[in-house]
Parts: structure tokens; sequence; C-alpha cells
């Protein structure tokens, strides 16, 4: 068994003049979760959906458990689940039946399709809605049938399409931790989204995408590093205050009342700063060690906001 | 990241290719697709509603100044247009039921299962076909109660009821066509009337042709829906040629084998 699960080898597609993905490539190792982060547009979908086999590549090769997306289609899906942004339910259904028909599909016996339904809405927390049709379902609630349809053969492989879009924080945070469940289990993971915190959270490796394009991957810690190291912001309580400060400590930036230090040395960039302060007899009204976010690095790497709303 | 492969307790699925898996696929498909019949029964109302206006339009406001059909009172005429009619309006529900499946995701999730690629859409218009069975019944039970005859055998009864649904069969095929080109379920239904209306107004379904000026009744006399109305007429009324039997089931095969690899195609692009 190879350790990589998902490989993207220079994947694209184009629809008529317009190109969607331009020339991806990723690799997944084996058990780890791969946050896939970009706006509306940049081609994460696109990706997903090649290499679940639903839409075949212009160019390029997936290879997803080993097997060819453009050859191997039938052992692709066998290894996989896919949860997609839409809650791909039938709302005439009941919960249970959606996922028996699921299992089904995947042609496991009626009676292997039954236990394995049970088992994933007490999983997922759905046993006492189990019988009632879709419609009646929450937002959280689908999703969560959805997550559970993606399960039903419990694949090594999960692709999940913007999990928690349109979710509200409870939900989303409920959601999230079912996932890691998952990836604890040993499930590889292949995450789209546009939240960053997300990303942040559930991802071991980033991949950002911007226009069908790689702009930048790593894992979360070297993305943020990127942009440079931790920020003391010393706030006074005048601007006179403030620009005396910034003419004592050297090489800073300051806006209004506060005043901004790259902790070029680490902790003892702080101490000094400091000391200089108490020398000139200055007492900053309140200081703040911030670190890069992801936010930072996602606008800074597609100069675009990324709506996320957190 | 660690080499070992976790044990994995994946639940093994049995490869998915035969005849004997597309069956049983199409199965679990058309089960699907007819329980959603079965959850929401006003759909069949609904199927009803509008042929039932027209029971009542032709039968009894227009009916009386109807005089010049050939051989049988008006409403024996009439009738199997009606039937042939519903049957045809409703093939818009395979057009709405993809469109809304695609709208939702739902196309996307079953294209990534190790399913048959054949089964989403047969399931589709297979149900769909069924659904026409339980409606031409219906249909045929207030035709009965309006004063509908029919003035041949059983068996023959029977037949006609068959050529109408394999007619609807096909006309399905159509709709599924439209149903995966559109975004949604009610741009489907937008699609579909203007398809529609010169199939069923510009036909012998509701009056006979020779009224009509030249250059509509030579379309209204050629094509397939008045050729399956008069299959129905000659199978229950014996009012009409057999030919026009044979027309009909070439007709419908024809439409077939041209558009439901054109749907799968579709399908599997879109």
């Amino acid at each position: 068994m190879s350790d990589i699960a998902i490989l993207a080898d220079d994947l694209r597609k184009t629809f008529k003049d317009v190109v969607a993905v331009d020339h991806i490539s990723l690799a997944v190792p084996r058990g780890s979760v791969l946050g896939l982060l970009g706006v509306n547009g940049a081609g994460k979908t696109t990706m997903v959906r090649m290499l679940t086999t639903v839409l075949k590549p212009t160019s390029g090769k997936g290879l997803v458990n080993g097997f060819d997306v453009m050859h191997q289609q039938q052992a692709v899906r066998r290894s996989i689940g896919l949860a997609g942004q839409f809650a791909a339910v039938d709302e005439n259904l009941t919960g249970r039946e959606n996922l028996v028909l699921v299992g089904r599909l995947n042609h496991l016996a009626k009676a292997v399709a039954r236990t394995r339904a049970a088992e994933l809405l007490d999983q997922f927390r759905l046993t006492d809605a189990a019988d009632r049709p879709v419609r009646t379902y929450s937002g959280g609630m689908r999703r969560r049938l959805d997550l559970g349809a993606a399960l039903v053969t419990h694949p090594p492989i999960l692709f999940l399409d913007e999990p928690t879009t349109g979710l509200d924080p409870s939900s989303r945070l409920d959601l999230w931790g079912v996932i890691e469940g998952l990836v604890s289990d040993g499930t590889t993971v292949l995450l789209t989204t546009q939240y960053l915190e997300e990303a942040d959270r559930l991802a071991d490796n980033i991949v950002v995408i911007d226009g069908g394009l790689v702009v930048a991957e790593g894992t979360a810690k070297q993305l943020k590093s990127r942009l440079g190291d931790t920020v003391i912001e010393f706030e006074f309580h005048s601007p006179a205050d403030a620009a005396r400060a910034a003419d004592v400590l050297g090489s800073v930036t300051s806006a209004g009342t506060i005043v901004r230090v790259v902790m070029s040395e680490g902790p003892e960039t702080l101490r000094q700063a400091l000391d200089r302060l108490s020398a000139a007899s200055l007492v900053p009204g309140h200081v703040a060690l911030r670190e890069p976010t992801l936010d930072d690095v996602f606008l800074t790497l597609t100069g675009s906001n990324s709506g996320d709303p957190s | 990241m660690s080499s070992t492969a976790p044990s994995f307790p994946a639940i093994s699925t049995k490869p998915g290719v035969g005849l004997a898996w597309a069956v049983r696929d199409t199965q679990a498909m058309m089960w699907r697709n007819l329980t959603m019949l079965r959850r929401v029964p006003q759909l069949l109302v609904f199927a009803i509603v509008q042929p039932l206006i027209f029971v009542f339009m032709f039968r009894y406001v227009f009916g009386g100044a109807i005089s010049s059909v050939p051989g049988v009172p008006y409403v024996d005429y009439l009738m199997p247009g009606i039937f042939v009619q519903t049957v045809t309006f409703g093939a818009i529900n395979t057009a709405v039921g993809l469109a809304e499946d695609k709208n939702k995701g739902l196309l996307e999730r079953l294209k990534s299962l190790p399913m048959s690629r054949s089964a989403v859409l047969g399931g589709r218009v297979l149900a769909d076909a069924t659904r026409d069975i339980v409606i031409v019944v219906l249909m045929l039970t207030i035709g009965f109660l309006v004063g509908f005859h029919t003035h041949t055998s059983v068996p023959k009864v029977i037949g006609g009821v068959a050529l109408m649904v394999l007619f609807g069969f096909a006309i399905c095929w159509i709709f599924a066509v439209i149903g995966l080109s559109v975004s949604n379920g009610e741009a489907a239904q937008a699609a579909a009337f203007p398809l529609l209306a010169p199939l069923t107004f510009a036909s012998n379904a509701f009056v006979p042709t020779k009224s009509m000026p030249h250059w509509l009744a030579y379309w209204a006399d050629r094509q397939p829906l008045s050729i399956t109305v008069r299959g129905v007429r000659a199978l229950m009324l014996g009012t009409e040629p057999t030919s026009y039997v044979w027309g009909s089931i070439i007709w419908s095969l024809a439409i077939t084998a041209v558009l439901a690899p054109i749907a799968v195609r579709r399908f599997r692009n879109s």
C-alpha cells in the first residue's frame, strides 16, 4: 500500500474557454488531512470532482488509493466517500432510507446496509429522527446525515467539499468534532474550505489555491511564518506618548496611539523594549502579542477577502 | 507522517459491473423515485387535476359544439386523446426530478458511488412510466364516470394502455435531456411547455384535423402524438386501422433509441 492516499499530478480542467483548474499537483499522505483553501471559484470543487471521478480531467493524472481516476473509476469509487457543500440527501426519504439507499447503491447486502445505517444514525445522533423525512431536518442534521452517507462503506479516503459552509457556529463545531474523530480512526481526508479557521484546526497540511493554481502550501505554522514573526503592540494613552515611545524603541511602526515592534529576537525583544520604555518613564496602557493569522497569509497570497465570518 | 497504514475496517463492496448490478441499481433508484410519490401523494393529485379540467372542458363545455367525429360519441373520441396528453405532460416530472437532483447535488453523490451509470436515468424514467400507469388507470376510471365506453375487448384496452405508457416512456427520455440541461426544476418546467403545446394541441387528440388549416393539419396528422392517439383509438374503439398501433410503437422506439444515448451522455458529462 502506497503512503500517498491521494495524488494529483498536474491536473487541469477547462470548460470551453474557462480554466477552472489550471495546473494543480498535490499529495495527501495516508492518514493525514489536507486542507484545500481558496475563495469561491478558485477551483476547489473542480479538484474534488475530478478526484472523485465525477468529472473527467482535461489533462494530468490523479491517483486515489493507488487507482487512476480516469481508468480505474470503479476502484476509486469503492475507496472513497464524498460529502458535498449541498447536503446531497433526498428530502422525501427518511434519514434511514437515505443511508440504506446509499448502502444498496454501494452494493452492500440489504441486511448489511440496514445495520450500517443504524450504526451511522447512532454515531451522528440522528436515531430519534431516523424515520422522519429529511425535509423536517435542520441544516446541521442534514449535514450530519450527508456525512453519514459518505461513510456508509467506511471508506479509507474521504472528500469533504466545504463541509460546514452555511452552518451556524455550534453545528460547525459539532461537525469539526465528528471529522476529528474520523481522522483519529485513520481516515485520510481532503477538505476544501474557505474558512481559514477550519483549515487551521483540522488540516495537517494546507494548499492555498487561487485562479486554478497553487499559490502556497505547507503546514498552518509554516504558512504563518512566511509573514514573519510575532508582533508586540504597545498602546499608549496619547499620541504624543506613542511618538516618544517610537523614538525610544527605534525601528518600529506606529499608528495613532499604537506602537508595533517586530519580535525579531524572541522574548529578548520584549524585555529590551520594556527596559527602554521604563528608562524613558513611559508606561503603556496595554500590551498585546499578535501572532500572524492564516487570514493574513490568505489575504497576502490571494489579495482577496476570504469572507470568513468568524 | 507515519508510514504504517491503519488497519482499516472498510466494509468491502462487490465490484459494480455487470448487468445484474445494473438491474439492481436501477431497481433501487426506481424505488427511491416512487417513494417520493408515496410520501407526497399530492403530486399524483396535481398530475390529474389538469387532465380533469380538460375532460370537463371538452366533454361538457365544447363537446356539444363538436359534433362531427366519425362513428362514435364525442366522449369516446375524446378520452384516448386525454389519456395520451396526460402521459405526455407527465413526462415533465422526469425533467423536474432530474433538474432538482442535479441542483441539490444528489447527482454528484450518485456519480461518486460504484453504481451502474445507467441506473440513475433508467430508474428515473421507469419510475415515471410506472407513475404513468397509475395515472392512466385513474383517468380511465374518470373516463368511465363521464360516460366513456370502449368498443373492443379487455386485452385490446390493456394494449391501448400499454401503447400510451410506452409513448410516455419515450417522451420521458426527451425530458431527461431537458432536465439535465437546465439548472433547476422551475427552469425545467418553463422549458417543457413550448415543446408540449405543439405536440398536444396541434394534434387530433381533441378534434379531428380536417377542420384545421391545411398547413396545421399536415403537421397534426403526422406527428407522433397524433399517431399514438389513433393507435389507442384503434385498440380501445376499433375506429382506426391497426397500422397506427405499429406506427406509434415505431415512433416510441425511435425516440428512445435517439434520445436515451443523448441523455446518458449528458448525464456523464454534466
